[in-house]
């Protein structure tokens, strides 16, 4: 541009810069707008994923049985929730400390067993689609995929058939036995989901991992077995446990599926809170929602340090 | 080397009975009850049962002749929920991955992850309180003397928006956030030096670039709200129905459940149309 500015008659430069500067003018003007937006959006996006989050925890707090006028500080409900102590002479004495226990209970015994199972089976499957080779592995490989992208409810309801249509043929079988959805149908459900998340974050370990260490263990003498669990095994734990933290965390806050196949007497929290938002909503729920949350954040918290262990290993 | 044909069709079963498990498990409980699905959609509506035959396709009809605005509410509601994530989370997943610091971009990302983990009735709910008659935006227009009634948030499909934009923006932030982080910023620098501003340089160097990771957040967040059920449920009232809510009322009210298992065909369809486009121009590495 230099160049051709010199070789240029003095009355064409003199234009060219007129040009130039009006560009750079406007140019100027978009990088200005660019920047201010760039400096605005993080403001406006994390301003809006927590202002929801933080008023509730605030208000879980409020001296109120109303959720938006602030009233002094109290630990009123958290005490309600452990004592059973209910907001006395109010609409809300829907809420019942008993059965919100029982459904904490239910929801940890779901989500453990479910975690249990997804995790072994999850671990294997991944094993098996890096260093395995069969037919019909690609297929896996997007099957696997797909209880991680389809809209849960199509899952859901396609449970509630299954279960629906096997339950009528069992029973119409046997004349004394009556199956019924219960945990059993919750479980199965759940894992179904699990295995898909178990299997990603354990592949993603498997994928760092050095192949040499096993050859090595190999030659050293080692069979299959004894290879996996010296040398393979303790490598992919990091892998293994983020894996199944994260199939707890989504075990416990599943909704949907639970709230297809469940039968009576399962309640699990996820369902009990929704009964609550559903009927009359008590002032209890903020506190159980911000227990809710810091249940959450723990588990996240302790499968990221895991996962970013990971990382930092290799 | 004689070993080696034998090695040969050892290796093409290797590793089969490690992925058993899994093959039964997503097989009976998972592809089985898709296909179940797919043959009660074609039955008649039964007394108390799933249905009966004959096959027929009136379940179909129906769902096209009746339900066909809620179909077209719903897929349009989750377009503008796509789009607006977009506008919202293409710019952030810029800035996250712009941070020189690690434990900033460690932190900004933490920011958006932990949302996205905490209990999605629990959030909804927070926005519950949040636009409700008596909620913080009423009661903060109010106080500042802008409104004397109280507005109209909660159950209109803007209040459903609202809360599916804010349960999905996260499924947009990471896998653009996954692409730009890949980016060389050597060619901005490049395209400046041959005369683009920032605009044409962001438009025909840095979104091209970035684009799998477009597509891939375009198809996490259209799938999962096409099938939004408890955002509409908590938030949409009778203004905002969606396909989940129809699909909802057929398993567990009136109980018609060949008409809810053909909505939910229709729905699998356009996701699996919406997946089709995502493999043929998506980018794997994304999520």
């Amino acid at each position: 541009m230099a160049d051709s500015a010199l070789h240029s008659p003095p009355l064409h430069t003199g234009q060219e810069i007129e040009f130039d500067r009006a560009k750079i003018r406007r140019d100027m003007i978009i990088r200005r707008i660019g920047k201010v937006g760039m400096a605005f959006n993080p403001i406006f996006a994390y301003f809006f994923l927590w202002a929801p989050i933080i008023i509730l925890v605030v208000f879980s707090f409020n001296n109120a049985e109303t959720v938006s006028v602030w009233r002094g500080f109290t630990t009123q409900w958290y005490q309600n929730i452990f004592t059973n102590a209910l907001s006395a002479g109010t609409e809300s004495a829907r809420f019942s400390t008993e059965i919100m226990l029982t459904s904490v209970g239910n929801s940890l015994f779901v989500a453990l067993v479910t975690t249990i199972i997804s995790t072994v089976i999850g671990t294997m499957v991944a094993m098996s689609l890096v260093r395995g080779n069969f037919p019909g592995k690609s297929v896996m490989d997007a099957v696997l995929y797909l209880p991680v992208v389809i809209p849960e409810i199509t899952q859901a309801i396609s449970l509630a058939v299954f279960f629906r249509i096997v339950f009528d043929f069992v029973n119409n079988a046997n004349d004394g036995l009556r199956a019924a959805p219960g945990f059993g149908t919750i479980i199965i459900g759940h894992v179904a989901f699990c295995i898909s998340y178990v299997t990603i974050v354990v592949r993603a370990r498997f994928a760092d991992m050095n192949p040499r260490l096993e050859e090595a263990a190999r030659d050293l003498g080692a069979n299959e077995w004894r290879t996996f669990w010296r040398v393979t095994f303790p490598l992919i734990l990091p892998g293994v446990i983020a894996g199944g933290l994260l199939a707890f965390t989504i075990s416990l806050d599943d909704f949907i599926v639970t709230f297809f196949v469940s039968g009576i007497g399962t309640t699990t929290l996820p369902i009990f809170v929704y009964g609550l938002l559903k009927t009359r909503v008590p002032p209890e729920i903020n506190a159980i929602s911000t227990l809710m949350l810091v249940a959450s954040t723990v588990l996240v918290g302790v499968s990221l340090i895991m996962q970013g262990r990971n990382a930092g290993k290799n | 080397m004689a070993s080696v044909p034998r090695l040969r069709t050892r290796e093409k079963t290797k590793g089969v009975f490690l992925a058993l498990p899994a093959i039964l498990w997503l097989g009976i409980f998972f592809l089985l009850p898709v296909i179940l699905v797919l043959f009660v959609s074609f039955l008649t509506r039964g007394r108390g049962g799933v249905g009966t035959m004959p096959l027929t396709l009136a379940n179909y009809e129906r769902v096209f002749e009746i339900f066909s605005g809620v179909l077209t509410d719903s897929v349009w509601i989750a377009f503008q929920t796509t789009v607006i994530c977009l506008l919202i989370g293409y710019p952030l997943a810029f800035f996250i991955s712009t941070r020189k610091q690690a434990w900033v971009r460690n932190l900004a990302l933490f920011m958006i992850i932990l949302p996205f983990w905490t209990n999605f009735l629990v959030r909804t709910y927070a926005l519950q309180t949040i636009m409700g008659r008596e909620g913080t935006i009423n009661s903060l227009l109010g106080t500042l003397g802008l409104i004397t009634e109280p507005l109209q948030l909660l159950n209109t499909s803007g209040a459903v928006l609202v809360g599916l934009v804010y349960g999905y923006l996260p499924f947009m932030v990471l896998p653009i956030y996954a692409s730009v982080e890949r980016f060389d910023f050597r060619y901005v620098e490049a395209a400046h030096d041959l005369g683009a501003n920032d605009l044409s340089a962001f438009l025909r160097v840095v979104l091209p670039m970035t684009l799998p990771g477009v597509i891939a957040g375009f198809i996490l967040v259209f799938i999962p709200t096409i099938g939004a059920f408890v955002t509409p449920d908590l938030l949409g009232g009778t203004e905002g129905i969606m396909i989940g809510n129809l699909i909802n009322t057929q398993f567990k009210g009136q109980g018609n459940q060949p008409l809810g298992s053909a909505l939910s065909v229709v729905m699998m369809a356009m996701v699996m149309i919406a997946l089709l486009i995502y493999v043929r121009f998506g980018d794997r590495r994304g999520i």
